[in-house]
């Protein structure tokens, strides 16, 4: 399967050549020492094709995602740079994407954003200029048809070729309404789409099934959010406490069923049995898998061998 | 209306703290109805005061009163025989628009807010009160099922429910409806979803307090 | 000085309280002097401006005595009139004033000798704080 290459994104190589992608994830300090990045990027360079740098995740203030993104690119890995809306205004927004493409950032992941109530601050003023799905189409609008949100036109050189990604979640509520959200981003001109973290296997098949019928794994690239287990202590805090996250009792009895010594392993081959499914089928629709070893970057290269997701292929 | 809550009885303290001769004000419009500032509030919070100021010896004089409303002129003007008493301080129970009309028009007087203005919105029982407008100055409430996204939503996402929603409720606080939820659930309870699948454009805010403050002029009243 | 008596202004229900303070004088029972009953038409009347007027008069403390909870004749008034009553202690203790000098107790009609022990038992604790600071500043 071959896709129109839109950007110079290496993540958008390896989809439209039709080989299964992967991607990383990588959360920038508390701090603004640069090494840290470098350090965590070291983990992930050759192991994935490119890696999310997140915005301020949860509304904890962190580098920015511009800045970071740069620093692992410096390592020879290209980033995609998370911006959430959440912080910026329409001004800011367009402003940031110029200058992100400026300075080498090909891929870009829109998002509303986690409400800075539990973050750092929760005394921010929050902005809120517009959500994902608006943040999707102004970088469409700005490199498609060359124009700001304004109508003020860009010269052709002038227009970011910014590959568009956005997260989709079929796990929240309400569930028959999900796949409609993830239309509404497919519509608004996304390229590729991560999904949260996946576990209940049932559920994500039917959400798929729903989008490759409604046509929209043809036009975006879905990608699948994985994150194993460290152990069952973290399976059971996601089971019961983190909403929009189902995680089966399968999964829980198979972490008891191993010595706590065994249970970051057992994690991991569950999570590898979820990618080898996604892989050798290609009825669900999934083009590559994201995953999200937040602070635990340093088992990606062990993670990605026992998947057989190495070596990543050089476009 | 307005929905507007008592300050903490310490912070209105320490606004007549020294002061021996006070007036306050209360205001029989949207305060009146949210039970926050109206003639009975007024009593009450006038003799919250009197009993910490006899308890510890404190000379202290509070007249009440309660104006039609606050927010415009020719009732503000009925005060002016009682401001003319020369008070020390007036504390205004209405939302902050009373305070600053009183200081408007009686310049020359100290005038404190009694209440803080929390919100537009409605009594969903009796003292219980829910935001339901933001006043962005363009309703666009008819495209999502007469609920309003802009002031309900957590983030005033357009284009909603987000990804987190969770059982109806919105991922700031489980006392936080997701109004997304009860907005993509009607249309689809009521076979709709094709009219509600529409892209919403990116907000225009320039009507909105962004556009900076706003005032309506109307030729046909003007006198 | 001759020992403190306080001063206790009782609002009552017509249709418990009132009765129980009324079986409990028919049947001779001592309590408590200085105790002012009001007579209110439900527990659901009072209002905490009457309980902040009775203060600013010099009342030591203030009580209210509704009907059993799940016997009011109007249904919830003495539970809204437990509401207000909680309220009040709290605005109370931020001026500074012992919420304990008010309270509130559920009795029925028959229930003279309780109604008789809860005052004592009321007036025992006001008695414990002493005069209230208000009518120290209005007797000076």
């Amino acid at each position: 399967m071959t896709r129109e290459i839109k950007t110079a994104s290496n993540l958008e190589k390896v989809l439209a050549s039709g080989n299964f992608a992967v991607t990383g994830e990588l959360g920038p300090p508390r701090s603004a020492d640069g090494h840290e990045v470098a350090e965590k990027a070291k983990h992930l360079v050759g192991n994935v094709d490119s890696v999310n740098i997140t915005d301020n995740q949860t509304a904890v203030v962190r580098m920015s995602s511009m800045a970071a993104g740069l620093l692992v690119q410096r390592e020879g890995l290209q980033c995609n740079m998370q911006m959430v809306t959440r912080d910026r205004n329409r001004i800011a927004i367009q402003s940031d994407i110029m200058g992100a493409y400026a300075l080498g950032i090909h891929n870009l992941l829109c998002l509303t954003g986690d409400h800075q109530k539990f973050g750092d601050h929760p005394q921010a003023k929050n902005v809120f200029d517009m959500d994902a799905i608006g943040l999707i189409q102004t970088v469409k609008s700005m490199r498609d048809d060359g124009r700001l949100l304004s109508g003020q036109e860009l010269p052709p050189e002038g227009r970011p070729k910014i590959f568009i990604g956005s997260a989709y979640n079929p796990f929240a509520d309400p569930e028959k309404y999900r796949i409609h959200r993830t239309a509404k981003k497919v519509e608004a001109g996304v390229d590729f789409l991560q999904s949260q973290c996946i576990y209940d296997m049932p559920r994500f098949r039917a959400f798929m099934k729903e989008a490759v019928d409604m046509g929209l794994t043809e036009k975006a690239y879905f990608m699948a959010g994985i994150t194993p287990f460290k152990n069952l202590g973290m399976a059971r805090y996601m089971q019961k406490n983190v909403p929009g996250i189902l995680v089966p009792d399968e999964f829980i009895n198979r972490l008891k069923g191993v010595p706590k010594e065994k249970q970051a392993e057992e994690g991991m081959k569950i999570a590898a049995e979820q990618i080898e499914e996604f892989k050798t089928t290609p009825s669900l629709g999934i083009k590559g898998v994201h995953l999200m070893l937040i602070e635990w970057e340093h088992m990606v290269p062990e993670f990605v061998k026992l998947c057989k997701l190495t070596p990543r292929p050089k476009l | 209306m307005i929905i507007c809550e008592r300050k903490p009885i310490d912070e209105l303290k320490s606004f007549i703290a020294g002061k021996k001769k006070v007036l306050l004000v209360g205001c029989r419009g949207c305060v009146t109805v949210c039970n926050a500032g109206g003639t009975k509030e007024v009593e009450i919070l006038a003799a919250l005061l009197r009993l910490d100021a006899q308890k510890d010896g404190n000379e202290l004089t509070i007249d009440e009163f309660t104006l039609e409303r606050q927010c415009d002129p020719e009732y503000v003007d009925e005060l002016a025989d009682l401001v003319a008493k020369q008070y020390d301080a007036i504390l205004s129970m209405a939302c902050s628009v009373g305070p600053q009309f009183l200081s408007r028009r009686y310049p020359k007087e100290k005038v404190y807010p009694s209440l803080n203005t929390c919100f537009i919105g409605g009594a969903l029982a009796h003292g219980v009160w829910a935001e339901h407008c933001q006043a962005c100055g363009n309703c666009i409430i008819h495209n999502f099922g007469g609920m309003c996204p802009v002031s309900r939503c957590s983030k005033s996402i357009m284009n909603g429910p987000c990804g987190g929603s969770s059982n109806g409720v919105c991922e700031i606080s489980k006392e936080v409806e997701c109004i997304w939820h009860l907005i993509a659930s009607k249309y689809m309870d009521e076979g709709r979803l094709a009219e509600f699948a529409p892209l919403q454009p990116i907000k225009d805010w320039s009507k909105s307090r962004d556009g900076g403050p706003r005032k309506i002029v109307r030729e046909e009243l003007v006198k | 000085m001759s020992e403190f008596e306080p001063k206790i202004i009782a609002f009552c229900c017509q249709y418990c309280a009132y009765n129980a303070a009324d079986t409990a004088g028919s049947m001779r029972l001592q309590y408590t002097p200085n105790v002012e009953i009001v007579l209110i038409p439900c527990s659901g009347r009072f209002d905490v401006i009457l309980a902040l007027k009775a203060f600013q008069s010099g009342a030591d403390g203030v009580y209210v005595a509704g009907c059993l909870e799940g016997g009011c004749h109007f249904l919830d008034g003495n539970i809204r009139a437990k509401k207000r009553v909680v309220y009040l202690q709290n605005e109370l203790k931020k001026i500074g004033l012992e919420p304990e000098r008010l309270a509130m107790v559920n009795v029925s009609a028959s229930q003279g000798p309780q109604f008789a022990a809860y005052i004592d038992e009321f007036a025992g604790v006001v008695k414990g704080l002493g005069p209230s600071p208000i009518k120290k500043q209005l007797a000076a």
